[in-house]
């Protein structure tokens, strides 16, 4: 691992992870792919625009990519919901898995976003289901899955494209089971304490691979990703390329074991 | 608390002796003796109270046939979280004593009119039914026993969702419950859930709404989402019978509504179809 101590203190670093000119999935998609063909819909109900997918090219490897796409100004963030899915975004996100899985392409799953959509229609479409399901399917689908937290890994919303054989972290990412100005609220009773709230809940991708959450941390360049597109895709490209290959050499019937036993030990207990 | 308490403080001080419940829904005062023998279900309004997972097992197996596994995996302060009321680990500490239970879940097996099948039954008494790393760890572990000896297996949930002082942790036991999950699935091993007020959160998300069979318990709170941030997010405010165990029936994601006092042999008559000759 090769992660500097930073100087910035978790409250620091969600506020980087939640910088506006922090790259985003379609800055990956553009610096780390050769292709993208994005494919739409859940054929039940709709084509969400917070979570996009397709098949992609990485150098020459074929993929199934699907990320979180947060957007870059108001209007696309509107569109795009601020990276908030609803259900159909989970469904569409299974259904591309379990195209990948038939064709044996690896699948890569880009999380960032602050959670799933908490809106009405939303609940009413079964957005705990969604993810639910996709949570129990993602840990039997029969091919590499590597998944990358670039940005804000928001709780059930993340974990519901984050269940994988490896899972990789920027170094100003964070991934929370809720965010800290919530947790604030709930167990300070005033959101103005997000930053111990933050501090609190080990969010922070340094923390994460000490608790075993994650695999490994891919280093920011200078201040942050923000600072530059370039070497952060460069080095995030790298990391999943090297994940990739290292899967590869096992068998389904391993990668599937190992897989189980990674989520089989998450959790301290006495 | 006098001589009057609402259904949700149970718990009475020695010596005082309570003799009527207030249901928190039609606000009618219950005989106390009443209120115990309708399983906690008021008699005028048919809304079902809170239960203890003792109580649950009284309600649901044959008698004398429960017994308990896992009871030894306890909860830990893993990230030394400390918030306004303190420590996590003294939170722990006093919602032991006070419960009387280690863990805001209970695993076992037992029978239900004949068939063995293996439970997890949370309880919403230790901290507000919260799924943390122990629970995650004793839910997984009671799926991997059904799984080694083909019974079929129950959660029961009582939930406000993931135990957030113990951070990621917690958000990563709705991954490994439902890898557990994914196993018994794989295997055609009967998984069946049940979901009791209030089911939300996390444990929503993850393995309360996997059931083969998602069965609720009548006007049961079920849902992702807290009501007041959905409220805030949409503006407005939302409908009464939003995100109850009839809102979730009518739009497809539980198979019924079972009456508390139905639940046993419902259960009984559902698992007689799952062994069906190869």
């Amino acid at each position: 691992m090769s992660a500097k101590k930073t100087e910035h203190t978790p409250w620091d670093i969600v506020k980087i992870s939640r910088h506006s000119e922090r790259p985003v999935f379609q800055d990956y998609i553009r610096l780390c792919f050769t292709e993208f063909t994005e494919l739409h819909g859940d054929r039940y109900y709709a084509d969400d625009k917070a979570i996009v997918g397709g098949f992609a090219r990485i150098d020459k490897e074929p993929v199934m990519l699907i990320g979180q796409y947060k957007g870059k100004n108001t209007e696309e963030q509107i569109y795009r919901n601020f990276g908030m899915a609803r259900p159909e975004g989970y469904r569409k996100a299974l259904r591309l898995m379990r195209l990948a899985e038939r064709f044996n392409i690896p699948v890569i799953t880009v999380i960032d976003t602050p959670g799933a959509f908490p809106g009405m229609h939303a609940e009413e479409r079964g957005q705990a289901e969604s993810i639910a399901k996709n949570i129990t399917e993602m840990a039997t689908i029969r091919v590499p899955i590597v998944c990358v937290v670039v940005g804000e890994g928001g709780s059930g919303g993340a974990l519901g494209i984050g269940v994988g054989d490896r899972i990789l972290m920027l170094s100003n990412a964070i991934y929370s089971v809720i965010s800290p100005e919530g947790c604030a609220s709930i167990l300070w009773r005033d959101a103005q304490y997000a930053p111990q709230a933050a501090e609190a809940l080990n969010l922070t991708a340094e923390a994460l691979l000490k608790l075993e959450v994650i695999d490994e941390i891919i280093t920011e360049p200078g201040e942050g990703a923000h600072t530059n597109y370039e070497k952060t895709a460069a080095d995030v490209k790298k990391a999943l390329l090297k994940n990739l290959s290292k899967l590869k050499k096992y068998n389904t019937k391993k990668l599937l074991k190992n897989r189980f036993e990674k989520f089989a030990h998450m959790g301290k207990f006495a | 608390m006098g001589w009057v308490h609402t259904e949700q403080a149970t718990e009475k001080k020695k010596g005082i002796k309570t003799l009527w419940v207030r249901c928190k829904n039609c606000q009618s005062f219950v005989f106390e003796n009443e209120w115990k023998s309708n399983l906690n279900v008021c008699p005028l309004c048919n809304h079902h109270g809170s239960m203890t997972s003792e109580e649950r097992i009284g309600l649901l197996f044959d008698r004398g046939t429960f017994s308990e596994l896992f009871q030894k995996i306890r909860p830990v302060d893993s990230l030394g979280f400390n918030d306004l009321k303190g420590s996590y680990a003294n939170k722990i500490i006093t919602t032991t004593k006070k419960s009387g239970i280690n863990e805001a879940v209970i695993t076992g097996t037992g029978e239900i009119h004949g068939a063995k099948v293996v439970i997890a039954i949370m309880d919403f008494r230790f901290l507000g039914g919260s799924l943390g790393s122990a629970t995650g760890e004793k839910i997984l572990q009671a799926a991997l026993y059904a799984l080694k000896h083909r019974f079929p297996y129950i959660i029961l949930s009582a939930s406000g969702g993931a135990r957030m002082q113990e951070g990621v942790l917690s958000l990563m036991q709705m991954a490994k419950t439902c890898a557990g999950i994914a196993l018994l699935n794989k295997e055609n091993i009967p998984f069946i859930s049940i979901l009791t007020n209030p089911t939300t959160g996390g444990v929503t998300a993850s393995y309360a709404m996997m059931g083969d069979l998602n069965i609720a318990e009548p006007g049961a709170v079920i849902g992702f989402a807290g009501r007041r941030v959905i409220e805030q997010t949409i503006g407005e405010k939302l409908p009464d019978d939003f995100q109850t165990a009839e809102y979730l029936l009518e739009h497809g994601f539980v198979d019924r509504i079972v009456n508390r006092g139905e639940m046993k042999d419902f259960i009984g008559q559902v698992l007689r179809f799952y062994n069906q000759p190869k």
